[in-house]
């Protein structure tokens, strides 16, 4: 059985959610926001890190193809 | 009065529409997954075991994921807040031994048999009787876990977002259900995976602000005012045993062996996630790859409940002794987000959570109608039909299960504690204890018998409901006194000494099975290479070594026990 790639899947989600927050983080934070959290403005940084996973996930589904190693060999149960 | 894990404190989160979108989103993706993994689903063995092609780091995040239900979050940051340090004895001592030895000693006996579930190892070396114990017992206990998965969903959706229960409950019940009936255990798995890196969304951010908020580790170090809070050793609070020797060997005897194995090695719906694994090699690594999240991940689970205990005003009180603050210790996660987190990453927190508590409902569901469908549909109640048929039959279990959940969950409103680990620590030591005895014995002792399988596995089953029924203070016939977690400690302990005993001694007096029947399955009769994995292909490579991975978390958890305890 031959199932869709999750890396992908991940990229798209983290990358979605990485963008909103970074938007939100840079945009759209009050103070109130930013005297909750500390002062750390935390949609940033965590959209930021959100982005950075996502482009990984990518980047590695891209570098390690799902299937390329079966499809050069037939394989042997067959 | 109907008990609720959340005390009636003001939880209610500030969440706008920013925060449901992300929620949304989330769902939408959920399904999507269900309706794609469909395409790939054309057997039985697809439909329950994702046709056993998945590649090791899917479901080694699998297992550690289908583990981080509701319970694992809400308990465990409960008792990082109500113990402190003590609470990396759940991830350390009690667990990592046990999955290495998952993936090194049993998978081999696991894979290597082609068994469909672990009730299917058990009917293999002990015949019926000791099987369909196994698998009636671990079928009532998934549908119990599940439901009590959802009443907790449903009691933090009603207290973060203002639902009623019963529609936090059906609605939960029914993403679950339509993911899992359409794409069967890949689509449960690509969830889990996928809800592995929600939760680390939600709780890093939490755990960070927390530290940035109480001035970092040595905020920690100076806030703590019980100095016995900050030291793993000898753990007497949660034990509940005031003899620090005796502590530390129920630690390390009762949940560092007995139970910790119990859980990990036997429990189907961790150990099918190996079992779908794509190779020998895949499934070895799987718990291992697993057991280094798990090695790490108190840092976002526990610290945020000791921060919670500093920072949090009801939760300081509720510490300090008083008892009308209107929270509980399971209120940590909750409050911890009230408090610290805006609008935005609030709503992956919220995502995270939720993301939580379903995949835990779907582990308990994907695992449930995989032992209904083969273990007691196929082997007792209609054999030899065409694939297809069984196919069907596994779909139906799964919409079954999820109707019993939301049964059950009902019922757990009704069984439900200020500490609900408690209950299903006890749960679990019930089936799972005298299960690893069993299993153990049957895997390299070839002379024990089919009949001692099923005696010693009821044996110790009734030892830990008995200890439990004399132990837990509710039910009124208090016999042993021990508050924490000593009381499941002993009585997982004694169900797996009576296991072994009972089972050497029925071993004497009945007839072992043959030597021919019992390849793959015992150890002295199961030839090396048929226990070995191949170092080819997608299996090549060092750092896929099985032993070499094993060896590495034992020695990270090691010096992680070093350095904070």
């Amino acid at each position: 059985m031959r199932l869709f790639d999750l890396r992908l899947i991940i990229a798209f989600l983290f990358g979605l959610y990485g963008v909103v927050l970074v938007v939100v983080g840079l945009g759209f934070t009050s103070e109130d926001d930013l005297r909750k959290a500390e002062g750390v403005n935390i949609n940033l940084w965590a959209g930021v890190a959100m982005a950075v996973l996502a482009v990984a996930f990518a980047a590695w589904a891209l570098v390690r193809p799902q299937f390329a190693d079966t499809d050069k060999q037939p394989l042997k149960e067959l | 009065m109907s008990v609720s894990v959340l005390a009636e404190a003001d939880l209610r989160l500030d969440a706008g529409p920013l925060d449901y979108a992300l929620l949304v989103i989330y769902f939408v993706v959920v399904l999507g997954i269900g309706v794609m993994a469909r395409r790939s689903v054309s057997s039985s063995l697809d439909f329950l075991l994702s046709g056993r092609s998945l590649p090791a780091w899917v479901t080694g995040l699998a297992f550690i994921s289908a583990n981080l239900g509701a319970l694992e979050l809400m308990g465990m940051t409960a008792n990082g807040a109500q113990y402190g340090m003590a609470t990396v004895h759940y991830y350390w001592i009690g667990a990592i031994p046990a999955m290495v030895f998952l993936g090194l000693v049993m998978m081999p006996f696991y894979y290597g048999s082609k068994v469909r579930s672990v009730p299917e190892f058990m009917r293999r070396r002990f015949g019926k009787p000791a099987h369909l114990v196994n698998a009636v017992s671990f079928a009532v206990a998934q549908v119990l876990i599940a439901g009590i998965n959802l009443f907790a969903l449903a009691v933090i959706i009603d207290a973060l977002l203002g639902w009623p229960l019963p529609v936090s409950i059906c609605v939960a019940a029914l993403v679950v259900l339509a993911y899992t009936t359409l794409g069967g255990l890949s689509a449960a798995i690509y969830n889990e995976v996928l809800q592995f890196f929600v939760i680390v969304a939600a709780l890093a951010p939490l755990t960070i602000v927390g530290l940035i908020k109480v001035g970092g580790w040595q905020g920690i170090v100076e806030k703590v005012t019980d100095s016995e809070q900050l030291s793993a050793w000898p753990a007497t609070e949660l034990t509940g045993i005031n003899s620090p020797v005796w502590s530390v060997i129920g630690l390390v005897f009762g949940l560092g062996f007995v139970l910790s194995f119990g859980y990990w090695t036997t429990n189907f719906a961790e150990v099918q996630r190996a079992m779908s694994a794509k190779s020998m090699s895949a499934a070895k690594r799987t718990p291992i790859i697993g057991a280094y999240p798990k090695a790490l991940i108190p840092a976002i689970i526990i610290i945020p409940g000791i921060i919670a205990a500093l920072i949090v005003p009801e939760m300081t009180r509720l510490k300090a002794g008083d008892t009308d603050t209107g929270v509980a210790y399971n209120d940590v996660l909750p409050l911890l987000m009230r408090d610290l987190l805006p609008n935005g990453i609030l709503g992956i927190a919220i995502t995270g959570l939720l993301a939580s508590f379903m995949a835990g409902v779907a582990a308990n569901v994907s695992s449930f109608n995989t032992v209904f469908t083969y273990d007691l549909w196929q082997d007792y109640v209609k054999k030899d039909r065409p694939d297809e048929y069984y196919l069907r039959v596994g779909r139906w279990a799964t919409v079954g299960a999820c109707v019993l959940a939301i049964g059950t969950a009902f019922i757990a409103a009704a069984l439900g504690g200020s500490n609900i680990m408690d209950y299903i620590q006890a749960l679990f030591s019930f089936f799972n204890a005298p299960l690893f005895a069993t299993f153990i014995l049957g895997m390299f002792w070839k002379r024990m018998t089919p009949t001692a399988g099923w005696v010693g596995l009821l044996a110790g089953t009734f030892t830990a409901i008995f200890i439990y029924a004399v132990s837990e203070p509710s039910f009124g016939i208090e016999l042993l006194e021990l508050p924490g977690q000593g009381a499941s400690f002993l009585g997982a302990g004694l169900a797996f000494v009576v296991d072994i005993l009972v089972s050497v001694a029925v071993t004497a007096v009945t007839r072992p099975k043959p030597d021919s029947e019992l390849v793959g399955l015992v150890y002295s009769l199961t030839p090396k290479e048929d226990r070995a994995h191949a170092t080819t292909g997608e299996d090549a490579g060092w750092y896929r070594s099985p032993a070499l991975l094993g060896g590495g978390v034992i020695a990270l958890t090691a010096v992680l026990y070093f350095v904070f305890a």
